[in-house]
């Protein structure tokens, strides 16, 4: 194989306390620290492993967003990508519109597969990787738990509600990755430094031609309603009593 | 002819109780009644389940062989096809709907709704982001095809019997993709115990329960009390359980009667799966786990005494 594209998105770190903001036009991002999308970084891992051991001979890392998104791509350049590629847009990009910018840089690029998350923990969609399959006209395995390649398909172990199902897919395809599917490594820091001189090509959303107009508008946003404070027991006796009081002993 | 298309979920054999749940969201929807479609081969026991359902307008039934596994790619551009006399295309926010629905929405040119947890008008759903740290509200355009995954865990299923839906075989004339294979299913054996997603009562076990050997003792409970096995992502990664039983973000959301955790410390992720349960009783040995904070009855102690003391009360 020769190429494999990454999907980087640039998320609210997944240890921060989401705070909704009083106007309830968002959530609190200000001050807030941004990381990589985890399942994406997981994607990107699973991207360095396949070319690691001769599957593949180039890593792109791809992220669509502000220029603060050359932050992330420039990580994912530390982790072991060869080159990124970030499309410059100023406002959110809903699936669709994410969907048909990969579209567009893969018929540049040409992969042979393309690795995304399963889906982002801000929005948690799940739908870039299944929509971009659908436009591409190509196959999609979803949350990927393995990966295997023989003669131009790749066989595929996806966590699925009912247990692990295996699916054969001809290549080119999109693979979105599930969280078992590796361990990302970590960045060291003469990784970082070399980082910096790889390639980081910035191209504006606007000049690929993409529908970028919202499919949807946000009314508000608000905090999930807050379950009611519970009460501590001491002892099981305690404990079966309080589930016979709510009637949840037979 | 109703507005709303339903995907109905199922495995050629049992139709998923989700789909009840999406008929639950349709009829907050469009009261008129809503259609549900069944993808498959030789599945006509599924098309009478789903006729039989409360609220189902007409079950359309669309029988090929390359329908007997569920592989989006396949079925994407049959329900596309179909999609044309519809407002509405709904599927349960399962790993199913999950997969499929977006490939739905992008051969229509529209976008999707993920996790539909409430109507709040015709065009107008709130949803959960941010792992159900918050919920935004949101409106579809008009003239725009809505497709959307619901939320089972918002949603009680209408009644599964009392409908008399007329079922018909569709035919699609579409060209189906061969580059998606199904190849096999590999799941860890529940024996006779209930669905997790379906289950009344669940019984979970996080990393405190310490071994695959040691998740007998919940097993165990679980029997007695009727109960489905869970997990915490922290027990399925350390390999105690297969990965169906993960309970969370990224695993099953449910909302049973009663839900106990044993041993589960109760991480962001963990909680976003069981907020909807009714009773939350959480078993662990460090009082400061988070798990406390949202549990309803909470008890400090060792499940290992805790779970046989427990038995002898039942």
């Amino acid at each position: 194989m020769d190429k494999i594209l990454v999907g980087l998105k640039r998320v609210v770190d997944y240890n921060v306390r989401i705070r909704v903001k009083p106007d309830g036009s968002g959530v609190v991002t200000d001050g807030v620290k941004m990381s990589i999308n985890p399942f994406d970084e997981i994607a990107l891992e699973e991207a360095l492993r396949i070319k690691e051991r001769g599957d593949a001979s180039e890593v792109i890392a791809v992220s669509i967003g502000p220029p603060d998104c050359q932050q992330q791509l420039r990580t994912g350049l530390a982790m072991g990508a060869d080159r990124a590629i970030l499309v410059e847009a100023d406002q959110e990009t809903d699936p669709l519109a994410a969907a048909g910018i990969f579209l567009e840089i893969i018929g540049r690029e040409q992969p042979d597969i393309v690795l995304l998350g399963k889906q982002a923990i801000d929005d948690d969609c799940s739908q870039t990787g299944q929509m971009l399959a659908a436009l591409w006209g190509r196959p999609q395995a979803t949350f990927a738990s393995k990966i295997e390649f023989s003669n131009g398909t790749a066989s595929v172990t996806r966590e699925v509600d009912a247990g692990l199902e295996v699916i054969d897919v001809d290549l080119p395809a999109v693979i979105t990755t599930d969280l078992r599917l590796n361990e990302p490594r970590y960045v060291k820091l003469p990784d970082i430094m070399k980082a910096k001189k790889k390639p980081l090509e910035v191209i504006g959303a606007g000049d690929l031609g993409v529908d970028m107009s919202p499919q949807f508008s946000a009314v508000r946003h608000e905090p999930p309603a807050e379950r009611q404070k519970g009460v501590m027991v001491e002892d099981v006796d305690g404990l079966i009593a309080a589930l016979k009081d709510k009637d949840l002993l037979g | 002819m109703s507005k709303v298309l339903i995907i109905a979920e199922h495995d050629g054999t049992h139709l998923n109780q989700s789909t009840a749940k999406c008929l639950n969201c349709a009829q907050s929807i469009d009261d008129a009644g809503a259609d549900v479609v069944t993808l498959g081969n030789q599945c006509a026991a599924v098309a009478e389940q789903a006729a039989a359902l409360t609220g189902v307008s007409k079950v359309l039934t669309i029988e090929r062989a390359e329908n007997e596994h569920a592989v989006a790619a396949v079925m994407a551009p049959q329900i596309a096809a179909l999609a044309d006399d519809y407002d509405y295309v709904l599927a349960p926010s399962t790993t199913f709907g999950k997969d499929l629905a977006p490939r739905v929405a992008a051969l229509l040119g529209v976008g999707q709704l993920s996790d539909v947890m409430s109507v709040e008008g015709p065009r107008e759903f709130k949803r959960p982001i941010y792992a159900g740290n918050a919920v935004v509200t949101v409106q579809v355009p008009e003239g725009k095809k809505i497709v959307a995954t619901v939320r089972a865990a918002s949603f009680r299923p209408v009644a599964p019997s009392g409908g008399q839906a007329e079922i018909a075989s569709v035919q699609i004339s579409v060209e189906l993709p061969g580059h998606t294979r199904f190849v096999e299913l590999l799941s860890g054996s529940s024996g006779d115990r209930p669905d997790l997603q379906t289950a009344k009562v669940v019984i979970s076990g996080g990393r405190g329960v310490g071994s695959e050997e040691n998740f007998e003792i919940l097993y165990r409970l679980a029997d007695k009390m009727n109960a489905a096995v869970g997990a915490s992502r922290a027990a399925v990664d350390a390999g105690f359980v297969p990965n169906e039983m993960q309970v969370g973000q990224t695993g099953k959301i449910i909302s049973p009667d009663l839900y106990i955790a044993f041993g589960i410390s109760g991480a962001i992720q963990h909680l976003t799966g069981i907020k909807d349960a009714g009773t939350i009783v959480a078993v662990n040995k460090d009082g400061e786990a988070p798990i406390f904070e949202i549990a309803d009855i909470g008890l400090v102690g060792d499940l290992f005494d805790v779970i046989p003391e427990l038995e002898k009360h039942l």
